[in-house]
């Protein structure tokens, strides 16, 4: 009997792609000169006032509602106070006791199998705070920092989810479906290694025995990973350390751990209870946030179909479940097989295609299916010559290498080098039956029994027509000659 | 008359039709202003240079741009909480000196846009936290009549700026009555209009739910016609009104269609019995004109100061942790990150900003938001109720703006509650956002007094007539005259 029960809840920031930032009209682009979009409203100057940003408040409404959260006709702004010199108001306007919308569930897969729904407590929109960049190898012993204000005042939604999983894998899990879902929506890049998309993992163990409530147990959060990979191992960790803390019989301590790549270790960043007094209250600066019933049910109206739509798609298309999960984790892939699949009817040829070779190139050169130099129509091209008998797979393998180092149509790839599987029967059958005469013993073997036989002369008819002929054909044609030739003994 | 004693309206009239030049304004202004300011010194920034410059622009605009300017060539002065980018903003701290601002505010476009000129920013109380002008950083500003009294504050700078005669309108801000009160002391008229009314976009923020910007001038119908530019919706100010401002103009009311509502805790204790009477000399002389008195309470107005120092402290608290010595303003260098916070903001701030800063953080502490925050903003949420009762059954309220005349220097500034009293009549109006103005009732030994008229929210139109009905009918007295005046 296990000792305890793993409780895992995940706190995901998402940068918003609008085109300005939350309160004033900068953009929001990223990678730009330090401190070039910036205004007096971000840089907190004296005197400046917020202006909310619709733009931001509709992709909001968009994940909301998509992550099936009730949007609340009233929610309103706060100030979250704390001094840190990438923060040039020393306050930041979020959301706090009222926040945009509540009480959603996101659906977690398993090879395409639901493992369990994890609930999103909470939805808030808020801003982002500036960037620190220190001087020196470590902040230990930075001779100094440099302060970027461009990414202050970006607008960001604060995905909580509540305490609904038991293990790493369920987190990365349920990571992957969030970031499935919110990609369709278009409202953010979700690029964790830029830091549009943050995860914070809350873990703590309950020791069987325990009646308390959960929110009362010791809670680790670990903070800012920069993968799904790294929440996991991350969890994983934790999970390990508590285990090793209860074994022993020592208390676990509430505090925020840090995550070293390398290692793959969480380190103690500060324990909770010297954590910050934000001394939340109302944002006196901005009227409460009020949207009508017609307002955010015309955002609904914009919404794309659902990821569980988009599945139920893919496996009516007759694309494993297993596959399915692959295409819909990667949106240019969706739409990739989407426009191969309206160009040829056979979903499963086109998803096996994509999947394997086609992926297996993309990877090796760093491409993906939105920078693939081997279009839907392209790959179709050679599937149809598939379909057509002029090429075995084994020919449309390096037909696609080609195609994917010149960009040349599989057509013009075959015509020019002169590759071509041989379809004519009559030429196969001189063939075939020069085989036969050649090869009496073994036509023998055969007749007497032994179906291996068969695959040797297929194997010799091959060889003389250079790999051209269509198996099948010479499968057929091999056994009408062989017919033949015991009806004349 | 000398050009530096006209009002708004006579000014602006004189330069649309040519008769005065801008130049030739601007010129008597700073004249003025030399004899008189080395006395008062109710400035904290002079430019000279830019309010002639300023002057040559307007008096070379061809006449139909001219004529559809509302102030042309009317000098103004700008409380030093304002952003300027011509002039310094420092908002009577240290922790701004020498600040330049990167933009304007709003009411300052609005100003220029309508020919004003602005020739300077006033003094006041640090971050406009005070009731005397003794907190400013820089120096003092004397009250005209008296020099060895105070101006009131906050906007005392502003106040003194047109009692001395130096220009004929200066805008101030007002908070908890920080318009109002040194209008009161100086015996010139503060206007502090409806919440959400004018932008506050470029006011540097004391406590953002309670400030609002308005004009101190030496009639209401000068008030009124900076009210008319100043005021409006601003797309920058996510708080400000939208919708049409009221212009009642029109012929002002007889007093005999005017009920006017006489609250019982606005006359009493703690009042200077000389104020007290004063008040009711006026409310009789009213009555005796024909208008309606109506005796209501306003029953939670003696919770107001009470939630008016936990609410401003409080938003202020957090208004002003911005001045964090990282991006602008007063750096004291030191080691590391918490010791520059910490001694720029020791050494930056005031005692006064600095007790405020400590309520406010206080108030708003985890375990004691609900008892402090929470419950004071219950208790406004009360007193705006109180307000809207009463103006069920009255057109306007009307009570004495402070409870006694201007103090002298140092009375007061040893004990913070006493100075915080001063605000007793004029704080419910903020907390219940509606408008207020203070109009002059006279001296009282050689020392002017005032008397508040309070109306319902946007209904300034209306406010102003009534104002200046009773303007137009109680004797004026002559405007004092200053050290240097000849």
């Amino acid at each position: 009997m296990r000792k305890y029960e793993v409780i895992i809840g995940l706190e995901v920031h998402v940068e918003l792609k609008t085109r300005a930032k939350l309160f004033c009209g900068c953009s929001t682009e990223f990678g730009a000169e330090p401190n070039t979009h910036t205004c007096p409203v971000c840089l907190g100057m004296p005197g400046v006032l917020p202006v909310l940003n619709r733009q931001a408040v509709v992709y909001a409404i968009k994940a909301a509602l998509a992550l099936e959260c009730t949007v609340h006709s009233y929610s309103k702004f706060d100030r979250k106070q704390y001094f840190y010199p990438d923060l040039p108001k020393a306050y930041q306007i979020s959301q706090y006791d009222q926040p945009l919308a509540e009480h959603g569930h996101v659906p977690i897969f398993n090879d395409g199998a639901v493992v369990k729904t994890v609930g999103v407590r909470r939805i808030h929109l808020e801003e982002d705070a500036g960037k620190l960049n220190h001087l020196g190898q470590r902040l230990g012993d930075a001779k100094g920092s440099l302060v970027d204000l461009n990414r202050a005042g970006v607008p960001l939604i604060e995905i909580v989810s509540e305490p609904d999983m038991s293990s790493a894998d369920e987190a990365r899990l349920y990571l992957t479906e969030l970031r499935n879902i919110l990609s369709y929506l278009d409202i953010s890049d979700l690029r964790m290694e830029e830091g549009s998309m943050r995860c914070d993992a809350n873990v703590s163990l309950r020791p069987s025995g325990y009646t308390g409530s959960v929110e009362d147990l010791p809670r680790v959060e670990i903070k800012n990973v920069n993968s799904i990979r790294n929440v996991q191992r991350g969890i994983e960790f934790e999970i390990a350390r508590q285990a090793e803390f209860l074994a022993n019989g020592e208390r676990i301590v509430k505090e925020t751990r840090g995550f070293d790549d390398q290692s793959g270790r969480t380190y103690s960043q500060r324990s909770k209870e010297e954590a910050n007094d934000y001394r939340y209250f109302p944002e006196p600066d901005l009227p409460p946030l009020v949207l009508s019933d017609v307002f955010v049910r015309e955002v609904k109206d914009t919404l794309p179909p659902s990821t569980q739509a988009l599945r139920q798609e893919l496996r009516t298309a007759g694309v494993q479940p297993k596959d399915v999960e692959v295409i819909l984790a990667d949106h240019s892939a969706l739409a990739f097989w989407r426009q191969a699949t309206t160009l040829f009817g056979d979903a499963r040829m086109v998803t096996n295609w994509m999947l394997s070779d086609l992926s297996r190139l993309l990877n090796t050169h760093g491409h993906s299916f939105a920078t693939t130099p081997v279009s839907p129509e392209a790959l179709v091209g050679l599937l149809n010559l598939i379909h057509r008998g002029t090429l075995s797979g084994r020919m449309a393998k390096e037909v696609l290498d080609n195609m994917y180092e010149t960009q040349r149509s599989a057509e013009e790839i075959v015509k020019d080098l002169g590759m071509s599987q041989i379809t004519d029967a009559d030429a196969i059958k001189k063939v075939v039956e020069e085989t036969v005469a050649s090869h009496r013993p073994v036509v023998e073997d055969y007749l007497s029994g032994k179906e291996k036989a068969l695959g040797f002369l297929v194997g010799q008819v091959m060889k003389k027509t250079k790999g051209q002929a269509k198996p099948d054909v010479v499968n057929k044609i091999l056994k009408d000659v062989i017919r033949e030739y015991a009806e004349k003994i | 008359m000398a050009i530096h004693e006209l009002g708004v309206k006579d000014l602006a009239e004189r330069v649309r039709a040519r008769e005065l030049s801008a130049s030739e304004t601007v010129s008597a202004v700073f004249t003025r202003i030399k004899n008189v300011e080395s006395t008062i010194q109710a400035f904290l920034h002079l430019d000279p240079d830019y309010a002639r410059m300023r002057a040559q622009v307007i008096d070379q605009l061809p006449a139909d741009e001219l004529k559809n300017l509302p102030l042309a060539g009317v000098p103004i002065a700008v409380k030093d909480n304002m952003t300027t980018v011509s002039m310094p903003t420092t908002a009577g701290s240290k922790i701004l000196s020498g600040f330049m601002s990167p933009y304007n505010a709003t009411v300052v476009n609005r100003l220029e846009a309508a020919g004003a000129i602005i020739v300077g920013k006033t003094n006041l109380d640090e971050f406009a936290m005070g009731s005397s002008t003794e907190h400013s950083a820089y120096h003092t500003t004397c009250n005209p009549w008296d020099i060895r009294r105070v101006p009131g504050g906050s906007s005392g700078g502003s106040a003194a700026a047109v009692a001395a005669q130096m220009v004929p309108a200066a805008l101030g801000s007002d908070t908890g009555g920080s318009i109002r009160q040194p209008a009161s002391y100086c015996g010139v008229t503060g206007f502090k209009p409806t919440f959400g009314r004018i932008s506050r976009y470029g006011l540097i923020a004391f406590a953002s739910s309670l400030d609002q910007i308005g004009p101190l001038t030496r009639s209401v119908e000068d008030a009124r016609l900076l009210y008319e530019v100043i005021a409006g919706h601003d797309p920058l100010d996510a708080t400000s009104l939208p919708g049409e401002l009221d212009v009642s103009r029109g012929p002002l009311p007889h007093w005999r269609d005017i009920r006017i509502g006489v609250p019982k805790e606005y006359d009493g204790e703690g009042i200077d019995p000389r104020v007290q009477e004063r008040y009711h000399e006026v409310l009789a002389f009213l009555r005796d004109q024909g208008a309606q008195l109506v005796d209501l309470s306003l029953p939670h107005t003696r919770y107001a100061i009470s939630a008016y120092y936990i609410i401003a402290p409080a938003e202020a608290s957090s208004n002003l942790a911005r001045f964090d010595g990282v991006r602008y303003g007063f750096r004291h260098p030191a080691a590391d990150l918490l010791s520059m916070y910490e001694t720029t903001r020791t050494e930056g701030f005031g005692s006064e900003v600095t007790r405020r800063i400590l309520l406010g953080t206080h108030a708003l502490s985890s375990g004691y938001y609900d008892a402090y925050y929470l419950k004071a903003q219950k208790v406004r949420t009360l007193i705006r109720q109180d307000f809207e009762r009463a103006f069920d059954q009255v057109d306007v309220i009307l009570t004495p703006t402070t409870p006694e005349v201007a103090f002298k220097f140092g009375e007061k500034s040893q004990d913070p509650l006493q100075m915080y009293l001063s605000d007793v009549f004029t704080v419910t109006a903020n907390l219940a956002g509606i408008p207020g103005i203070s109009t002059p009732a006279g001296l009282i030994s050689d020392v002017p007094v005032g008397v508040q008229w309070l109306g319902p929210v946007l209904q300034e139109g209306r406010l102003l007539q009534i104002a200046q009905a009773f303007e137009q009918l109680w004797p004026s007295v002559p405007w004092p005259s200053v050290g240097g005046d000849l």
